[in-house]
């Protein structure tokens, strides 16, 4: 199969496996205890990486940034700079990247040792739809953890920022936070928010479609789990600059 | 096929004894898996070609064949995991050719399978393994309790019951998914290589099970396979429950008993025996011979 047949082939198998998980929303049983089980498991499960990785990229960014402020007279503005790069771009995506990494890979290797171990099969010989059984919870659950860790890295970072600026800079931080707060605006909060839905459908997709699609036993589940976080990463990436520029024409200007 | 359940009663809403007479009759004439001419195949390898059988109530068919010959693409096509190129196959009187996946699902529901390597569900306890189907159809704790007790009984490992499957032997998980199997009573049950790999007193206790379903509870199962030993012990032993209750396993040479079980072997997707153990052992097809002596 030539790369464009093969492209469009798993394009097809993946907006055939959301459609099924959508379907499998309106029968019974609808398995809220799993869902349950998958938010903690990746919301929860998630939350020391997200904070580690907010902190630091607020910290970095100001350790980069504030010369160049100071230089044109400008550290009252370190702020905002921070929180708007954290809330439009940077806070979607690396929590995005990150999940794909730590949740992407565990949903690829998991279905696809069901996969490999006939789990799979004896699911649905017992009569039940792996896909509203598995794939359906699992993609709430990124749809609904995503938005909620992307909040909790952009809150971090903004704190990482402060923090830095204060400590390695002596910025007031009542001027970083009052610079924040002038910056935010409400389009940049709805922006930041529609984005990780996004981004948790497409690694949710993708790495239940990489695991279900497992083939060749052990060494197939290590194959699987590669391309669910190579895919979902690069996808995310894909997707913001689309969700950008599409949100850009929506709410006008240069925002996004 | 459909039954006219108003047959089955007479005037005053009794049922009419001869009419469930007449309507067991008729499911047990009925068929549990037909095949006719069910053709299948994979880009230009030929699984399948113009496949045509049938098991009857309470018979136990064994599926000899070397490795892709198609034997398992049997049980995949009766569990409806794949379809057919052409060609029909009939549960119980219902044709699944043409059936979408959620018909198929409840067709499903009254098919017990049992996987080579158990394919327990690592996750959940035996009991959980076990209870899987009651839990998802919404069945009361204690009933489910009730049930997988019952099936841990049947099965000799009441004590594996809070276990992880990790903890279990080869044997015991593949028995644990013979539990699993057999929760809500199915009247068909498959068996994919059920003792591959496993010592020979294992081997013979799953075969043991295979021989109690078809003479206790009457279920008819296919029994896929490439030990001959297996085919012994389902040829030749029968089960019959004493006076104390305890199962026994005969020979049945010894008293006039007929073993329900007959042999089928798939080559290269055709069917190049049908009948029972005697005929094969008796044929002079030189592939077969060589199959059961392995020289």
């Amino acid at each position: 199969m030539n790369p464009i047949t093969a492209f469009i082939f798993e394009l097809q198998e993946v907006t055939n496996l959301l459609w099924r998980s959508i379907k499998g929303l309106r029968k019974k049983p609808r398995y809220v205890r799993e869902i349950i089980n998958q938010i903690d498991n990746i919301g929860v499960g998630s939350f020391g990486i997200i904070v580690l990785t907010g902190f630091f990229t607020g910290g970095v960014m100001i350790l980069q940034s504030y010369p160049t402020l100071e230089y044109y007279g400008a550290q009252s503005n370190a702020g905002q700079g921070v929180a708007t790069s954290l809330i439009r771009e940077l806070g979607p995506v690396l929590s995005a990247l990150m999940v794909a990494g730590r949740v992407g890979s565990a949903i690829s290797a998991e279905l696809g040792s069901m996969v490999v171990s006939q789990q799979i099969d004896a699911m649905r010989a017992l009569g039940t739809s792996p896909v509203r059984k598995l794939v359906t919870p699992r993609l709430i659950a990124l749809i609904v953890s995503l938005p909620l860790l992307t909040i909790t890295t952009d809150l971090f970072g903004i704190i990482g920022g402060g923090i830095i600026a204060r400590e390695l800079h002596g910025l007031d931080m009542n001027l970083y936070i009052s610079s924040v707060r002038a910056g935010v605006k409400i389009e940049d909060l709805i922006g930041g928010i529609m984005k990780p839905v996004v981004f948790g459908l497409i690694i949710g997709l993708i790495s239940c479609y990489k695991g279900l699609s497992t083939t060749g036993g052990t060494a197939g589940v290590g194959e699987a789990t590669t391309k669910a976080v190579v895919a979902s990463s690069i996808n995310v990436i894909i997707a913001d600059f689309f969700l950008s520029a599409a949100l850009q024409s929506i709410f006008g200007g240069t925002l996004f | 096929m459909t039954f006219d359940l108003s047959e089955r009663y007479d005037a005053n809403g009794e049922v009419n004894s001869q009419s469930a007479y007449d309507a067991t009759m008729d499911k047990r004439l009925i068929p549990a898996i037909e095949f006719r001419d069910v053709e299948l195949a994979f880009d230009d390898q030929v699984i399948l070609n113009k496949v045509s059988f049938s098991v009857r109530r309470g018979e136990t068919r064994i599926v000899l064949g070397g490795s892709g010959s198609g034997k398992s693409t049997i049980i995949n096509l009766i569990l409806g995991l794949i379809k057919p190129d052409a060609g029909k196959i009939i549960i119980e009187g219902i044709d699944i050719t043409e059936l979408d996946d959620q018909d198929m699902m409840r067709i499903r529901k009254t098919i017990g399978m049992i996987f080579q390597e158990g394919a327990l569900f690592d996750s959940l306890s035996v009991y959980d393994n076990v209870a899987y189907r009651l839990h998802e159809e919404g069945v009361a704790e204690d009933e489910c309790e009730h049930e997988v007790l019952r099936m841990l009984r049947f099965i000799d490992l009441e004590e594996a019951i809070d276990k992880m499957p990790i903890e279990l032997s080869g044997g015991m998980r593949r028995r644990v998914g013979i539990a699993r199997a057999l929760v809500g009573n199915p009247n068909i049950v498959l068996f994919d290589e059920p003792t591959a790999g496993l010592d020979p007193p294992t081997a013979r206790t799953i075969c043991e099970l295979a021989i109690k379903l078809r003479d206790i509870e009457d279920v008819s199962s296919i029994f896929v396979t490439h030990e001959m030993n297996n085919l012994e012990y389902l040829s030749s032993e029968y089960a019959v429950i004493d006076r104390s209750g305890d199962v026994n396993f005969e020979l049945a040479g010894k008293t006039f008993c007929l073993t329900n079980t007959s042999v089928m072997m798939l080559r290269q997707g055709n069917i190049i025996f049908n009948g029972s153990e005697d005929d094969l052992r008796a044929t002079d097809d030189p592939y077969i011979k060589r199959f059961i002596r392995g020289k």
